[in-house]
């Protein structure tokens, strides 16, 4: 069932766009795709494949990353609800262009997992129905998970307005 | 935390009202915030907004290393805090490439079943509480206080347990927590029957849920629905078979399952879900090997016991080495993603580790979080009265929506 995926994948996009590996220790299995394509991949694994089910959508910062060459890695993680096959799809982003091809479209649970990447890194989904914060409020200014971000905040919380009685 | 969609044009809305509902309301059960478009009693939209409770546990990951971390995920789903302890140290081990012993893998599954019948109890019976049906949530509370008390003998704490370190437990299993628990093996039938009793043919909890929010199967699987409402929709999966963790490959049980997905489904495969846990528990804790529960001390991963750390020589050594801070213990740089069936659906970490140990990354792959984005489309064309019904369904626990 595995090699049939990349079989398949190879066969779709070649063999030279993308890399696969395997983590030793944990079995996962992973394949680095570019961004401007990514929608694309994910789509042929989702018809082709049958990776029905998005498990989550999450990113990375590696600017304190020894070694790591690129800025920002997005995860998407695909599953197989009949054979039970697991799938990391990643790609790498930098800035200033941080913009991809949104999931919404092929997934409808990718909507409240992008918006909260969106939130927390600011990476861009382009064809996201609805790209607003979720978690932090709409002024908030910053990404918080990025790794130029403080643990303790930029004083956001004393400058957070106060609404008395009186204004409200 | 988001501001409200406005309707499309104010024609259209001459006739609605728009209803707050949240964030502090006794039915949200947590803090969550519901912005309600109703038409007489029928909601026409609702627009969730989230955020109240978030306090950023994933930054706080990257700060605390892999054993501190524990305490963390105790106060993301809090009405099941051992099994996210286990889902945390599994995904760690899982990332160093740790085999834990055998006693421990078993006294871990006996764990996270316990917590699967523990959040089930809560979670359907607040469901009964909020459409109306006082009784069952009594019962189910009574036999959560039973768990407590085993909770309590095992690690000291009744709910913020903290109970499992990277390559163990905090302690070994007592004789008094297996005599605890096959009481609560022999007693807990009663009571789960007479709960279903009070419950199953009751007719206003019948017609209140029965036909209310039903999920299909297709919608389910493209939502991304994992857990009891996934298979109440027909999704037939479950880790604990599909990618048998812990010791679930040695045991026997069914994965509970139905079609129509909607909310009293929803509560009979939880209910169900009940008595298979409890299967598993029953044969875990009979056949609970004798060993060690933690891995060998020469792996220089856990403190050894404090006898081994006064008496001898090796203990002393391991003990500096395992809490200095630049000492430590090794992790690979990797990235992984593991996940455990948590009561509530697949509970996952995205570890990214960069050799130290303290994870550069701790994504966790929240399944209320991903649960309650299904809401507004479950709740839209219902009464006003059924979105408790809905939401206790659900399961929505705030402090793992927000993190």
């Amino acid at each position: 069932m595995a090699t049939q995926t990349l079989d398949k994948l190879k066969a779709r996009f070649g063999e030279l766009a993308w890399t696969y590996s395997e983590n030793a220790a944990s079995g996962n299995r992973r394949i680095v795709v570019p961004a401007d394509q990514l929608a694309a991949y994910l789509e042929y694994l989702k018809v082709e494949c049958g990776f029905d089910l998005l498990v989550d959508v999450t990113c990375v910062d590696y600017l304190h990353y020894r070694g790591a060459k690129d800025r920002f890695g997005l995860v998407y993680c695909l599953a197989n609800t009949i054979s039970g096959e697991r799938l990391i799809v990643r790609c790498f982003l930098n800035e200033p262009d941080l913009t991809v091809r949104s999931a919404v479209p092929l997934w409808e649970g990718a909507n409240w997992m992008e918006r909260e990447v969106y939130d927390m890194f600011g990476i861009m989904f382009e064809g996201h129905p609805d790209l607003r914060r979720i978690l932090l409020p709409d002024e908030f200014a910053g990404f918080p998970l990025r790794k130029d971000y403080p643990l303790r905040g930029r004083g956001e919380r004393h400058n957070f307005e106060r609404i008395t009685r009186e204004k409200s | 935390m988001a501001s409200v969609v406005e309707p499309e044009s104010p024609v259209e809305q001459e006739y609605r009202w728009t209803l707050n509902f949240g964030p502090q309301h006794p039915a949200t059960h947590t803090t969550l915030r519901l912005i309600l478009q109703i038409e007489g009693e029928r909601v026409l939209h609702a627009a969730p907004d989230i955020g109240y409770l978030h306090s950023g546990f994933e930054k706080i990951g990257e700060h605390l290393n892999y054993n501190q971390y524990v305490t963390v995920t105790d106060r993301m789903n809090y009405i099941s805090p051992m099994a996210n302890n286990i889902a945390w140290h599994h995904a760690v081990e899982t990332l160093l490439g740790i085999e834990v012993p055998k006693r421990c893998k078993y006294i871990r599954t006996i764990l996270a079943e316990l917590a699967r019948i523990s959040d089930h109890l809560l979670c359907n019976g607040a469901a009964a509480l909020d459409t109306g049906a006082f009784t069952a949530f009594l019962y189910a509370f009574n036999q959560r206080e039973v768990l407590y008390n085993i909770f309590e003998t095992l690690c000291g704490a009744r709910f913020t347990t903290s109970y499992t370190r990277v390559g163990g437990l905090m302690y070994d299993a007592t004789p008094k927590f297996i005599e605890q628990v096959r009481a609560f093996v022999k007693n807990f039938p009663q009571v789960h029957g007479e709960v279903c009793r009070l419950l199953n043919r009751n007719r206003i909890f019948v017609e209140r849920t029965k036909g209310i929010g039903v999920l299909s199967k297709e919608q389910a699987i493209n939502r991304s629905a994992t857990g009891p409402i996934a298979r109440a929709s027909g999704v037939t999966r479950d880790l604990r078979k599909d990618e048998p963790y812990l010791a679930y490959g040695d045991l026997d049980f069914n994965v509970v399952c139905s079609t129509e997905g909607d909310c009293f489904h929803r509560y009979l495969v939880r209910m169900d879900e009940m008595l298979e846990s409890l299967k598993i528990v029953e044969q875990a804790l009979e056949n609970l090997p004798a060993g060690p529960v933690n891995v060998p001390m020469a792996d220089r991963l856990i403190l050894p016991d404090k006898s081994r750390v006064y008496n001898t020589i090796e203990g002393l050594i391991t003990h500096f080495e395992v809490v200095m801070t630049n000492r430590g213990f090794q992790a690979p740089r990797d990235e992984c993603y593991a996940a455990i069936e948590a009561p509530n659906g697949e509970l996952g970490f995205y570890l990214v580790s960069d050799g130290s140990d303290i994870a550069y990354r701790a994504r966790c792959r929240p399944p209320s979080f991903i649960h309650f984005a299904l809401f507004p489309d479950l709740i839209q064309g219902h009464m006003v009265s059924d979105i408790v019904a809905v939401l206790g369904s659900l399961n929505i626990i705030a402090a793992e929506l927000d993190r």
